[in-house]
């Protein structure tokens, strides 16, 4: 027993194995020499030595136990690392911010019943203008610096030629958004540039009133701003819709007091909106006598501008990688 | 529009309003509000004063020491100004008052106390530019009174922003509807009063209209024994208030006029209008024209003009000719208040690059019956200003008018549009505030009310008035439907996610390029379409390739020492060709990259897993030649024999023209053919049973021979028991013969239906080597 405690380790475990236990062991020699032994006291000692040999294992498994609890302790030691070293890190790319925001969009509108609709980037002058109650020589036009090809090909200014072209194909229900590029001839500064994108929305029916308009758009303005923010309609106009209204949210820079980033009107422009215009509406061969909508435009870069404080529009196009991997 | 607070007083009481709230409701009714400022702000503690005494400063030649009589003291100043003298009338900056400037404190100049200050125009925030010395005036004034009561600079100014179907806002009569109507208060235009001479119009002018079309009307007036001077404070500062700078009493009358009735009017110098007839005419093609801002112009034959019998006198809606500006002696003039011709006039001043309030206001559309009221106006200030005799008579051409559109009153409709229920009373109280009259439920529309067309128009009116945000809301979007996205606009989502998923940033670049684009990029200028008014060079085209855009992007991150960049887009194109004259648009997915270790096999491992994504999986890569990309490092995607993709290095001397530093990468992805070719019917296949047999083999082909090749000949054992092949070494070296390459494949076979034995296994790859031999004369290495 004595010797079982001075055992410190596997090796010496097996030793002590062999030398009790093992073919030639100790114990075993016992068990040998039984035949010199008389047939009466062959059992008891028989007994006996069996009796040794399983209190010895069972020793030897306990001490074998606690050894490599032991030799495990030494080993995870050993194995210590600096937790504080870099993980390892797979790349991983990110997608555009202004289209981070634009799926974000698209989200919500799909939620609705929405689909996507497309139209061509180079349009003809008749649906990015005519079609939409802007007949050549209306001032309106002017607002809106127009790059041409032809005399009657251009580049879209407004995502809102893709609503004719909907409404050409298809009879209500009409619930479409439509994101895209549009141009004007805008010099490049931190907010201004030729290219940039609008998201159209159009939803024609029977018994579409301009107070859906205000709910869905509500709605829109909550998913993306929370649920506190405080939204206004107001009057504008617009030659395709009406009534026209301008969606405003409450600064949330200064809570409507007036600050910078409001331009000290307390409101920030979102959207514009309105009713489709009956005019617009018989164009494109839907009675407006039984079905009635609403058609809104929203700009992705300056709605994307303001969720990320983003304060020149430049950044987007110039794709600096350093900006990219902000979002 | 800018709009003084008390001019629209006098019109609709709204004294009793805060800007605050003005600003607000109006803003609220569709007359938006961009900004309010109120004149004299900063001025505190300034009052009127007189200088009793001028005396020389003991210690200063350039000052001197003034006694000023404040009312109920006398304070003694320093100034260094000497345009003033004993018994002037000055605005004096007391002790601890404030000006635009900052504060005013009493201290000593040179050893002598002074007071306070004398104040200039510029220092009062009276105008921009520095005033030559302190503001000094000599008629009786009461002392101590303060500055803004005595000069009227208690004005608040408040600027509209008047959307463009609006041409009757931009009036004060206008606006002051509009206040009424938002405020629900009393408006009334008083009919102008002329004091008339025994004197009769056709004694001074003729009038002959050419072309009725591009002039419906043209009224006019004459005006006799005129003295030329200033006109009086009070008509001047609303004239500055709203913008528009002061000139001699004849042309601000004709300003103070269009902006009061929004009537753009003209005043000629009899003298300088030969043969004494105003001739309406289109311009002749290259007729040469002076306008009073001394510009030279050639007209054209789409022009309207005023002229005399022998020359232009003024471009019609846009400006007058220097030849017939009014003079400092001028004695007679012809007052002009006409109706052009919106689009006329918006043509003419672009043409000429001259936007000017009278053009603005024209090319919107103006109201033809407002010309008369317009220029008996401008006749009724002539006589309050005593500015001369108002000759009897008006000359009127005139054009039958549009008949009075009438548009059905249908409360039922308006609400069910609008989703409110509006009571009817309020409905024509609103409609009758803003100018309509109502009767037997028809709306007539007023004359200025151009806009309104329809029952649309009216539930806009009537929504306004009553306030959208008293319209409830509701989410009715008619029958119900199922949103989503198309195969189309998911596969676009499906580029996305994978490649940003392998580590690409997304970007997104302009559709516009430079035409230096195709140079830069060594391929043939073709197919593309030009603006016909580009800002610029640089973006006068449309591309008919993305990749020019993505290496721009590249060189951009380069030269900003970025590290290294891996990139793409979701690319449209355009080329010539397309229906109704339109363009081609097509998508393509860019990959590019450059950085550290990277190669060939990263950007075609991407544009693999790509196609992986897509469930693209028999494509087939072959060596390419394309002048962008490197001519060893290129190679070809294609599937079912349909290009797909080129992708490799990019060719180092477009890498130069981009001043690229460093190798880079790209790929050009047709998205069409993604989409064409997408299998993304998943099938479940079962595990296999029983295990897979793994063999390696290597050999030895010539260099020329692709690795491609070789496994297109396992590729026709695949269907076999060949479960897949694995490259895992490419030698080339001393253990080889020249021009020769070792290729190492692991392949591993597996039946469905039992394990295999040695012999099946050897019977398959030796079939395989023999054909290795038979095409590429490939030996095994053993
Ligand atoms: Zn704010």
């Amino acid at each position: 027993m004595d010797a079982l405690a001075c055992i410190t380790s596997k090796q010496q475990l097996e030793s002590f194995r062999v030398e009790f236990l093992g073919k030639k062991g100790r114990l075993t020699q016992v068990l040998r020499g039984m035949g010199s032994v008389s047939p009466e006291q062959r059992p008891i000692i028989g007994q006996l030595a069996n009796d040794i040999r399983l209190f010895i294992e069972e020793q030897m498994d306990t001490l074998l136990l606690q050894l490599e609890a032991n030799e495990l302790e030494v080993k995870l030691l050993q194995e210590k690392i600096d937790v504080t070293m870099p993980g390892k890190r797979q790349r991983i790319g990110k997608k555009h911010p202004l289209t981070t925001v634009l799926d974000e969009l698209v989200d919500i509108f799909i939620g609705m019943g929405f689909t996507i609709a497309e139209g061509p980037e180079v349009e003809l002058d008749y649906y990015n203008f005519e079609a939409l109650n802007l007949p050549k020589g209306h001032p309106a036009r002017d607002t809106q610096d127009t790059f041409y090809i032809s005399d009657n090909v251009l580049l879209r200014t407004q995502t809102s030629p893709v609503q004719i072209r909907v409404m050409e194909k298809k009879k209500p229900p009409i619930k479409i958004i439509a994101p895209g590029r549009v141009y004007r001839s805008d010099t490049v500064d931190a907010t201004h540039s030729p290219l940039f994108h609008q998201i159209e929305g159009l939803v024609v029916d029977k018994g579409i009133t301009m107070a859906d308009l205000k709910g869905t758009l509500e709605i829109l303005c909550k998913k993306l701003y929370g649920n506190d923010t405080k939204v206004r309609f107001r009057p504008h106009h617009f030659p395709f819709t009406e009534p026209s209204c301008e969606l405003d949210i409450l600064c949330p820079s200064c809570n409507g007091s007036g600050c910078r980033v409001c331009k000290s009107e307390g409101w920030i422009e979102i959207l514009g909106a309105g009713m489709v215009h009956p005019r617009v509406l018989e164009r494109c061969g839907i009675n407006p006598e039984i079905y009635s909508g609403f058609a809104f435009g929203i700009g992705l870069e300056r709605i994307t501008m303001r969720r990320y404080g983003i304060y020149d529009l430049r950044l987007f196009f110039e794709n600096d990688l350093r900006f990219l991997q902000q979002f | 529009m800018k709009a003084p607070f008390s001019w629209i007083n006098e019109y609709v009481k709204i004294d009793d309003i805060t800007p605050k709230q003005y600003a607000h409701a109006m803003t609220m009714s569709g007359s938006k509000v961009e900004s309010i400022e109120t004149q004299g702000e900063n001025i505190i503690g300034v009052v009127t004063g007189k200088i009793l005494k001028i005396e020389r400063h003991p210690n200063a030649d350039k000052l001197v020491v003034c006694q000023v009589d404040i009312g109920d003291e006398v304070l003694q100043i320093i100034t260094g100004a000497d345009n003033m003298k004993e018994g002037d009338f000055v605005a004096v900056a007391t002790d601890g008052s404030t000006l635009p400037g900052g504060k005013i404190k009493k201290g000593k100049l040179r050893g002598v106390e002074s007071c306070g200050m004398m104040c200039s125009e510029d220092e009062l925030g009276l105008q921009q530019e520095r005033a030559e010395g302190i503001m000094v005036w000599q008629t009786e004034t009461p002392l101590g009174v303060d500055i803004k009561s005595y000069l009227g600079l208690n004005e608040t100014i408040v600027e509209f922003e008047i959307t463009s179907n609006r041409p009757d806002c931009l009036s004060i009569i206008g606006l002051a509807r509009e206040t009424a109507a938002t405020f629900a208060r009393e408006f009334a235009v008083k009919t102008p009063v002329v004091s008339e001479k025994n004197d009769n119009i056709e004694n001074y002018i003729k009038v002959r209209v050419e072309n009725e079309k591009l002039c419906p009307r043209y009224s006019c007036r004459a005006v006799k024994n005129i003295k030329i001077e200033h006109s009086p404070e009070w008509m001047q500062k609303r004239l500055e208030g709203c913008g528009i700078r002061p000139i001699n009493n004849i042309v601000d009358i004709t300003n103070y006029v269009m902006l009061e009735y929004g009537q753009p009017m003209h005043a000629f110098d009899l003298r300088m209008i030969g043969g004494k007839e105003i001739i309406v005419r289109t311009a002749t093609e290259g007729e040469p024209m002076k306008t009073l801002d001394e510009q030279e112009h050639l007209l054209d034959g789409n022009m309207l003009v005023i002229a005399d019998c022998s020359k232009p006198i003024a471009i019609a809606g846009v400006m007058g000719g220097e030849n017939s500006e009014i003079q400092n002696d001028t004695t007679t003039v012809i007052f002009e208040s006409a109706n052009f011709n919106g689009e006329s006039v918006r043509s003419a001043a672009k043409k000429l690059g001259m936007r000017t309030e009278s053009s603005a206001r024209f090319e919107k559309g103006l109201d033809a019956h407002n010309t008369v009221a317009a220029v008996n106006r401008a006749c009724e200030l002539i006589c309050e200003l005593g500015a001369g005799e108002v000759v009897d008579g008006m000359i009127d051409v005139c054009a039958p008018f549009e008949p009075e559109r009438k548009i059905p009153l249908n409360v039922e409709k308006i609400n069910s549009f609008l989703g409110t229920n509006i009571e009817k009373e309020f409905i024509i109280s609103s409609l009758e505030s803003l100018g309509f009259t109502v009767e037997n439920n028809l709306i007539a529309v007023p004359s200025f009310r151009g806009d309104v067309e329809g029952e649309a128009d009216i539930a806009e009116e009537v929504a306004r008035i009553y306030g959208y945000d008293k319209i409830p809301s509701s989410l009715n979007t008619g029958e119900t439907t199922l949103g989503g996205k198309n195969d189309k606009q998911s596969a676009e989502d499906l580029v996305k996610t994978t490649l940003t998923s392998l580590g690409f940033y997304e970007i997104i670049t302009y559709s516009l390029i430079n035409p230096k684009m195709f140079d830069k990029m060594r391929i043939e200028k073709m197919g593309y379409i030009e603006l016909l008014n580009p800002l610029g060079k640089e973006l006068s085209i449309l591309r008919t390739q993305a990749l020019g855009s993505a290496l721009e992007v590249l060189s951009t991150n380069y030269n900003r020492r970025v590290d290294g960049a891996s990139l793409f887009e979701l690319a449209t194109t355009y080329q010539k060709g397309g229906d109704d004259g339109l363009a081609i648009e097509k998508q393509q997915v860019i990959i590019a990259m450059y950085g550290n270790e990277v190669d060939f096999y990263d950007i075609k491992g991407a544009t693999e897993q790509l196609f992986d994504a897509f469930g693209i999986a028999n494509y087939k890569t072959q060596q390419h030649a394309d002048p962008v990309f490197h001519d060893g490092q290129t190679a070809i995607i294609s599937v079912k024999n349909q290009q797909a993709a080129v992708l490799g290095r990019i060719h180092p001397t477009v890498q130069k023209n981009f001043e690229i530093g460093a190798d880079c990468y790209a790929a050009v992805i047709d998205f069409d053919m993604l989409l064409k070719f997408k299998d993304l019917d998943i099938k479940f296949k079962h595990l296999p049973k029983y295990p897979a047999v793994t063999r390696d083999i290597a050999i030895t082909v010539s260099n020329e021979i692709s690795v491609g090749q070789i496994e297109e000949v396992f590729n026709k054992f695949k269907s076999g028991i060949v479960e897949k092949y694995n490259l895992f070494d490419v030698y080339q070296g001393e253990q080889i013969e020249k021009g020769k390459k070792s290729v190492a494949y692991a392949l591993t076979l597996r039946s469905a239906d039992k394990t295999l034995k040695d012999e099946e296994v050897n019977k398959v790859l030796d079939a395989i080597l023999k054909e290795l031999k038979r095409k590429f004369s490939a030996e095994q290495r053993l």
